[in-house]
């Protein structure tokens, strides 16, 4: 799989009350969620993105609160990987049940600025920068979540064990 | 091989022996929650896995907090949802209205969770049971409703921080002051992915409600857990609210840890986290002056009846500084009524504090304390993120309860000695 798309550049520490605030948890759907994607960092943030764009941020993205409505509005906001740091315990969790694509690769965010445009490779395991000619390689996921998303996440996971 | 407390839980609930850190574990959940804001995506996942019934009606709780009493169409119509549902299902623990309470204070004081119980809520303050040694932590609805469904989950078993705090705690310090400066020592993504363990004779002399404080904010540094042993205290805790029988529980001789921290406490003053992470802790004397708009005392880290004493005490005879409005809001209803015979709440109103309905309301910004543009509030809550409670350009920092009551007779941050 192959994603392409424009960075959007975001610090350390991001919170679920950042990526999506309270007051917009009163709905569990994907597109009014992914409207207000990042609403709690900086009013209309959004207006940036563009559909297959890719999140980049620093270390412990996704701490604070367990909602499962941040991965949702990443995923409704049309940006299908995030690419940090490092990621926060239940946000790592969620995004996986949710298909969401993480990928943690330490130090190696820095090479990336706003705006580049990325080539995510899951099968190569790197991101291609191609506005600067780099490449982050990021290592294998963990055999349990390989197992997870093999399984198509959570849910068919647990189809499959009440059938 | 000798186990740490997160080992050591973890190992009650599998049939695998359970090892080093890192290794993923299945183990059956005693107990499972989601409240108005999550049960309703862990209701959709749940019907998509196509699951018949829950594992155990007598196990899952349903409580309707966090925008309780709901505060418009939308958060009514979840509540509405997750009613139907419980309904549907036979759900014997569920909550609205004049029996809900804050989930993390209603659970322990139902005696619905106790020591060595294995709990996953979707909420992430479902890390406060560590407080009576339980292994208990947030995830998402999705892994919720797997749960509700299999009453099983999987784990990562998590390397343990052990940290240990000696010394007898100087007045107007307690548990809520021990873990901000914690968080402000190892940050927060300090204990990522990890377990804290608090031991020491500081933590021996702690209250239960103390130690729920602290082991609620475990979230606040990363943790997955924040646990403490099951003592004299904690079954005393438990006796007095439904558990006849709960066990005793420590951390095995010889367990390996991670990373040792230890602190003295007794030179110790109370602490403030500034915004905007609660990992900025101050000792009290060191802040500027801050005049305030808000002060908030409640939520599941400080609402319990011990922190509406220790507020009350400060705001006795006193009264709340012109332009402040200070909101106390019990935890739950058995708290509300006890501080009502107590004559609590008759002290807050003589202040000329707001006394509000058990709910999460302010905390999370949902409604009932929201800050405008420029505002600041000092709270009894967890987190202090940018907009946390309200508006992007407003501020947040959190204290203890007897510092946010000395804050709001004050008007500006400030310690009770200030008074």
């Amino acid at each position: 799989m192959i994603y392409k798309g424009k960075s959007h550049k975001v610090g350390d520490h991001i919170d679920t009350d950042a990526i999506i605030p309270a007051r917009f948890l009163v709905t569990t759907d994907v597109k009014k969620l992914g409207a207000n994607c990042m609403e709690g960092l900086e009013a209309g943030w959004i207006k940036r993105v563009s559909d297959g764009d890719v999140m980049v941020a620093g270390r412990n993205f996704g701490c604070g609160s367990s909602r499962e409505h941040a991965p949702v509005a990443i995923v409704g906001a049309g940006m299908p990987v995030v690419i940090a740091h490092s990621f926060a315990r239940i946000f790592y969790r969620n995004s996986f049940n949710m298909g969401l694509l993480l990928l943690e690769v330490g130090d190696a965010v820095d090479g990336i600025s706003d705006g580049d445009t990325l080539e995510v490779d899951t099968e190569a395991g790197v991101v291609r920068n191609t506005t600067t000619g780099t490449e982050i390689p990021f290592p294998p996921l963990p055999p349990s979540m390989q197992d997870l998303l093999k399984r198509g996440g959570l849910i068919p996971y647990i189809q499959s064990r009440l059938a | 091989m000798a186990h740490t407390l997160a080992q050591k839980i973890l190992q009650m609930h599998t049939d695998e022996e359970v090892g080093d850190a890192g290794q993923i574990v299945r183990c059956r959940t005693d107990f499972v929650l989601a409240n108005d804001i999550t049960a309703p995506l862990a209701i959709k996942s749940f019907r998509e896995m196509g699951a018949k019934d829950v594992f155990d009606k007598d196990k899952v709780a349903l409580v309707m907090d966090h925008f309780t009493p709901q505060k418009d169409i939308d958060s009514a119509n979840q509540v509405k949802g997750t009613r139907e549902f419980a309904r549907a299902f036979n759900i014997t623990h569920y909550y609205e209205g004049g029996d809900a309470g804050v989930e993390h204070a209603l659970l322990p004081e139902q005696g619905l969770v106790k020591p060595g119980d294995i709990v996953i809520g979707a909420d992430s303050h479902t890390c406060t049971y560590g407080g009576l040694g339980a292994f208990a932590t947030g995830m998402g609805s999705t892994d919720i409703a797997g749960a509700m469904a299999l009453g099983e989950t999987w784990f990562k078993v998590p390397p343990t921080i052990r940290v240990t705090f000696e010394g007898v705690l100087p007045e107007y310090v307690g548990g809520k002051d021990l873990i901000l400066r914690t968080i402000g020592e190892i940050g927060v993504d300090g204990a990522l992915y990890k377990a804290l363990q608090f031991e020491g004779s500081t933590i021996d002399n702690l209250s239960v409600e103390g130690r729920l404080s602290m082991a609620n904010m475990a979230i606040e540094a990363g943790a997955k857990v924040g646990l403490f042993a099951s003592d004299a205290k904690t079954v005393e805790y438990c006796k007095a609210h439904k558990n006849p029988n709960p066990m005793l529980l420590a951390a095995d001789e010889g367990a390996t840890y991670e990373r040792e921290i230890k602190f003295d406490v007794s030179n110790m003053e109370p602490v403030v986290a500034c915004p905007h992470l609660p990992e900025n802790v101050k000792p009290i004397s060191e802040l500027e002056v801050l005049p305030l708009n808000q002060v908030v005392i409640g939520s599941c880290t400080n609402g319990r009846i011990s922190d509406m004493r220790e507020a009350a005490a400060i705001l006795k005879g006193r009264k709340v500084a012109k332009d402040v409005r200070c909101i106390v809001l019990p935890a739950t209803p058995t708290i509300w009524k006890q501080a009502m015979k107590e004559g609590l709440l008759e002290i807050f109103m003589d202040a000329g504090c707001i006394v509000g309905p058990a709910t999460c309301g302010p905390c999370l910004g949902g409604h009932m304390g929201i800050l405008g543009d420029g505002e600041r509030a000092i709270a009894t809550t967890n987190r202090n993120f940018r907009g946390r409670m309200g508006s992007l350009l407003s501020e947040v920092y959190l204290s203890n309860p007897a510092v946010a009551a000395a804050s709001a007779v004050l008007g500006i941050i400030g310690s009770p000695k200030s008074l």
